[in-house]
């Protein structure tokens, strides 16, 4: 008989929440140091000029003013540019003798209060002289005027990247019975976290830099500060308190940081500096891919080759968070859940006078883009082709027995199962009933839609023989230290930012040890005491931290396998792991138990290496591949253009479910995130190159009144490598989302001869298409 | 500079505040007491929200100095003694946090929106909890721990 799993697959609450719920909660800006200074930034109002001069006289006249920082003086100290994760570029600290984009940062200033350092950014008089804007990735392909004379090449065009085979794809396309063209853009958008960034520097006495600040990656900021400044890694203490979420958002190393660091070191003060939602809002960006796609198909829907081609806008400097070797992120995933034969992805990125940025925004590097693409193309194809959605991806699915898959743009998908995640989203939502339904209301001319995504993801980088950031084998490492009454304390290199790494952490160590999950400590995002690791986002703590943690677990039960064997007076190979315990096989009554075994390690560990602890360093031997089956049903008003998503269904399959509450939970928000892409959310620029969303009452957040009530369900198709086959959850609800809203409302348009619209599907956008439909059917 | 007296979770704070400063200032840096967030700069996202004479407020949107001869309550008073109240239970027993960021004003909103709806439909929570953004949790769980505190709360008042 074996013990039911005591602490994996249950929704055991989450142990941080107390501290949250009493307001006790440490997040950076609760941090405050003695004799700290506030800094401030000054943003440049346009979004492309030289800069003649800068005047700090007025600012400084300000009661409590310290000083105004340049690049002129960042310069002097050699730190006035910064390198971009990738190391394919360089990013300025402070605009250095021009600036590229609205809001740029152009001077940091240092007061005594917080009220004071604002007053100074206001008074900082910056002459500018402004230049031809370039807000548009296809005006900038011109080189008409060239943003980055600072460059070796001049020319606007970043890099080409590309994946496939593009003359048997094109072949295919030539030879097939249909192909479906369509251009689509995945809007700029911004992960606005509801925490914004911010940081503390301080140097000690001994002049060690202890830096607090708001970051998703801990070590990746010491080892980058080390680059950039010169510090020696022993030098620099990095701390990510408690985030208010990150989503992605605090990934990237921010010019206020360096900043904030370089007055610490010169005003030999602490400097402390918290984003404004503003600055949040216009310091980074995700997404902003321009996409041609085109599917060719046998006339019964089989399809036959898939291209596209992309226009990636990258604003002023190339400083996507991707791993080096990817420019693309995971923009191969693009063939989706189907067996393309022939498949061929080209990708061309352009500088433009916007922030810069292409942070993986809830997504693992551009997954996003690529499976909105061909979710989206896939309905459009089946429209064209007068196939239900669902028949036309039942017939193209990867097969289970297909696994591990080689895709034509060079992935190993690891497992899944489609169809049978496909059906059971089909049964519970009602999908023949629906049919039936909107048959009647089209009948009645009443626009109601129903869209269908059955995605699959690309999450936990990764593999280090592919993977890396600034250099830096993206592996993840994990310390387990066990007492000696048997509890113990959890350490990674992850860090949450709301997704409960204190509680499944524990949940996995615990099942491994046949411990009690309540009993351990989790501690994540400080240098000093955290084993190395590259961080959480691209939904890689789980796949990559998780599976550190489980073996190191399995190394102290192999340990522990030698004290139990002195204890118990056998053979280690006398003893086998079951129902939580060691037993001595064949002799069911003598057994000992991991509690046991610890207070044994620190009382009567006889011959063996005192004490029960393990560091592992996990180095992932394949990426996982989660998927899932999502269906929108909408009403469209037909007089407002006003969209209702009366239900929406998420069926995900990441592989072993840890924590079935917190799964849930990270997949209601993830689709919240999917919901406001697909409706509201842009970060929009004119002509002029003014950015048009720089707070939360232009870049609407959805509140609880118009998110919808998500229904959510599971199928389980454990990764056949990850240690306890697990994949990932954090993002696919985000990923697989917006395709399935856009096609409920395309669906509902269908009848008026709707075939797309671009997000976000905002009331007037849809109202329009409805009048020029409308319209073309009356002439 | 003005010399300003405030009642927060019924102990006072005096100090020396510029006209300027905002009551959720007040909150974190004079009176120490963190649970009350900052989130946006356009009184949009609510995370600052505290109850003014019991009515929920955005405390960036109100002077310090306007709220003198008021009564101001935070998270911090929601467990005296470390009981929890039966809105951080019910928060707790659903999901209805990830990051925690939003939750303390989420919170004292629910809080609000009970005593003046003790038993809110769900549409009515969602009405009520709009001026809160949550950006972790869809709200699912947020709309059941505000019907379990619901409950818990009228079967306490019955009970009383």
């Amino acid at each position: 008989m074996t013990t039911e799993k005591h602490a994996m697959g249950k929704s055991m609450k989450r142990k941080e929440d107390p501290r949250f719920l009493q307001g006790k909660g440490n997040y950076i800006d609760d941090i405050n140091l003695p004799n700290q200074l506030w800094m401030a930034l000054v943003h440049s109002p346009y979004p492309h000029a030289n800069i003649r001069g800068i005047d700090s006289s007025a600012a400084m006249e300000i009661p409590g003013a310290v000083a105004v920082v340049t690049s002129k003086e960042l310069n002097a100290y050699k730190v006035g540019w910064l390198p971009t994760f990738h190391g394919l570029d360089k990013q300025m600290v402070l605009a250095d003798g021009k600036v590229l984009y609205q809001h740029q940062e152009v001077a940091a200033v240092y007061a005594e209060t917080r009220e004071a350092a604002y007053d100074m950014a206001e008074l900082v008089e910056v002459d500018y002289e402004p230049l031809p804007v370039m807000a548009d990735p296809y005006k900038s392909m011109t080189d008409e005027v060239i943003l980055r004379p600072d460059r070796e090449n001049a020319t606007n065009h970043i890099f080409n990247w590309n994946v496939g085979k593009k003359a048997e794809t094109d072949a295919a396309l030539e030879a097939a019975d249909h192909v479906v063209k369509q251009h689509m853009t995945f809007q700029r958008c911004h992960a606005a976290p509801l925490e914004t960034c911010g940081c503390i520097a301080e140097f000690d006495a001994m002049g060690r830099l202890q830096f607090y600040v708001t970051s998703q990656a801990p070590h990746v900021y010491r080892t980058a500060l080390f680059l950039v400044l010169g510090i020696p890694e022993d030098k620099i203490r990095v701390i990510s308190p408690d985030l208010g979420g990150g989503f992605g958002n605090k990934v990237p190393v921010y010019p206020g940081y360096v900043c904030a660091i370089a007055g610490a070191l010169v005003l030999k003060r602490p400097v402390k500096w918290i984003e404004t939602r503003t600055e949040n809002l216009t310091s980074s960006f995700a997404r902003d891919y321009h996409m041609d796609i085109e599917i060719g198909a046998t006339k019964e829907g089989k399809v036959t080759a898939l291209k596209v081609n992309t226009v990636a806008d990258h604003g002023a400097f190339d400083a996507a968070a991707d791993p080096s070797k990817y420019p693309a992120g995971m923009f191969g995933i693009v063939t989706g859940s189907y067996d393309f034969p022939n498949a061929y992805a080209n990708l061309d990125a352009y500088f433009t006078n916007k922030m810069p940025g292409g942070v993986a925004y809830r997504c693992s590097f551009r997954v996003t883009e690529a499976s909105y693409a061909i979710e989206r193309a896939m309905d459009i194809l089946a429209d064209e082709l007068k196939i239900d959605p669902a028949e036309l991806r039942r017939k193209n699915f990867v097969q289970p027995e297909q696994f591990p898959y080689q895709s034509p743009l060079n992935f190993i998908y690891d497992s899944g199962d489609y169809e049978k995640t496909m059906n059971v989203a089909l049964e519970r939502i009602g999908y023949k009933e629906l049919l039936k339904e909107q048959a009647e209301k089209r009948a009645r001319g009443e626009l109601m839609g129903i869209g269908l995504s059955t995605f699959t993801e690309v999450t936990g980088a990764g593999p280090s023989k592919h993977f890396d950031i600034l250099g830096i084998k993206m592996f993840d490492g994990a310390e387990i230290r066990i007492h000696p009454s048997g509890s113990g304390i959890i350490r990674t290199g992850s860090k949450s930012q709301g997704q409960g790494h204190e509680t499944t952490w524990a949940q996995i160590v615990a099942e491994e040890l046949g411990l009690d999950p309540q009993n351990f400590l989790v501690e994540e995002g400080d240098t000093d005491t955290a084993p190395y690791g590259l961080g959480t986002y691209a939904s890689r703590s789980t796949p990559v931290a998780g599976g550190a943690l489980a073996l190191a677990a399995r190394k102290i039960r192999e340990k522990a396998r030698k004290i139990a064997a002195h204890v118990l007076e056998v053979s280690e190979h006398d003893l086998e792991w079951k129902d939580y315990k060691f037993n001595v096989m064949g002799a069911p009554s003598k057994s000992i138990t991991m509690q046991e075994i610890a207070f044994a390690a620190y009382t009567n560990p006889g011959e063996n290496e005192p004490g029960l602890e393990a560091t592992l360093y996990y180095d992932p031997p394949n990426m996982v591949f989660p998927h899932g089956t999502y269906v929108a049903v909408v009403d469209v008003d037909r007089d407002t253009g006003e969209t209702k998503v009366r239900r929406f269904l998420a069926i995900d399959d990441c592989g072993t479910i840890i924590n079935p509450m917190i799964v849930e939970g990270q997949v209601h928000g993830g689709l919240t995130e999917g919901f406001a892409i697909a409706f509201m959310q842009e970060i929009a620029y004119d002509d002029e190159g003014n950015n048009l969303a720089t707070n939360f009452t232009d870049y609407l957040v959805p509140t609880s009144l118009e998110s919808p009530s998500w229904e959510t369900g599971h199928t389980v198709t454990p990764s056949p490598h990850h240690p306890i086959g697990a994949k990932s959850v954090g993002e696919s609800p985000n990923v697989g989302s917006p395709a399935a809203f856009v096609n409920a409302v395309i669906d509902a348009l269908s009848p008026l001869g709707v075939k797309h619209i671009d997000m976000p599907l905002t009331r007037e956008k849809v109202w329009s298409a409805i009048r020029n439909a409308e319209a073309l059917a009356a002439d | 500079m003005s010399q300003i007296s405030l009642n927060i979770n019924g102990k006072t704070t005096t100090a020396d505040v510029e006209n300027r400063t905002l009551l959720v200032h007040f909150i974190r840096e004079q009176a120490k007491l963190t649970g009350t967030h900052v989130g946006c700069d356009s009184s949009s996202c609510g995370v600052c929200t505290v109850l003014l004479d019991g009515n929920p407020v955005k405390s960036c949107t109100v002077f310090a100095i306007m709220a003198e001869g008021h009564e101001i309550k935070t998270v911090e008073s929601l467990a005296p003694g470390g009981v929890l109240h039966p809105i951080q239970q019910a928060f707790w027993d659903q999901h209805g946090l990830q990051c925690g960021y939003c939750t303390p004003g989420m919170m004292m909103t629910s809080i609000a929106l009970l005593e003046q709806n003790p038993n809110p439909s769900e549409h009515e929570i969602r009405e009520g909890l709009s001026g809160n953004l949550c950006r972790c949790t869809g709200y699912n769980n947020i709309v059941k721990a505000v019907q379990q505190a619901a409950t818990a709360m009228s079967t306490q008042a019955a009970d009383d």
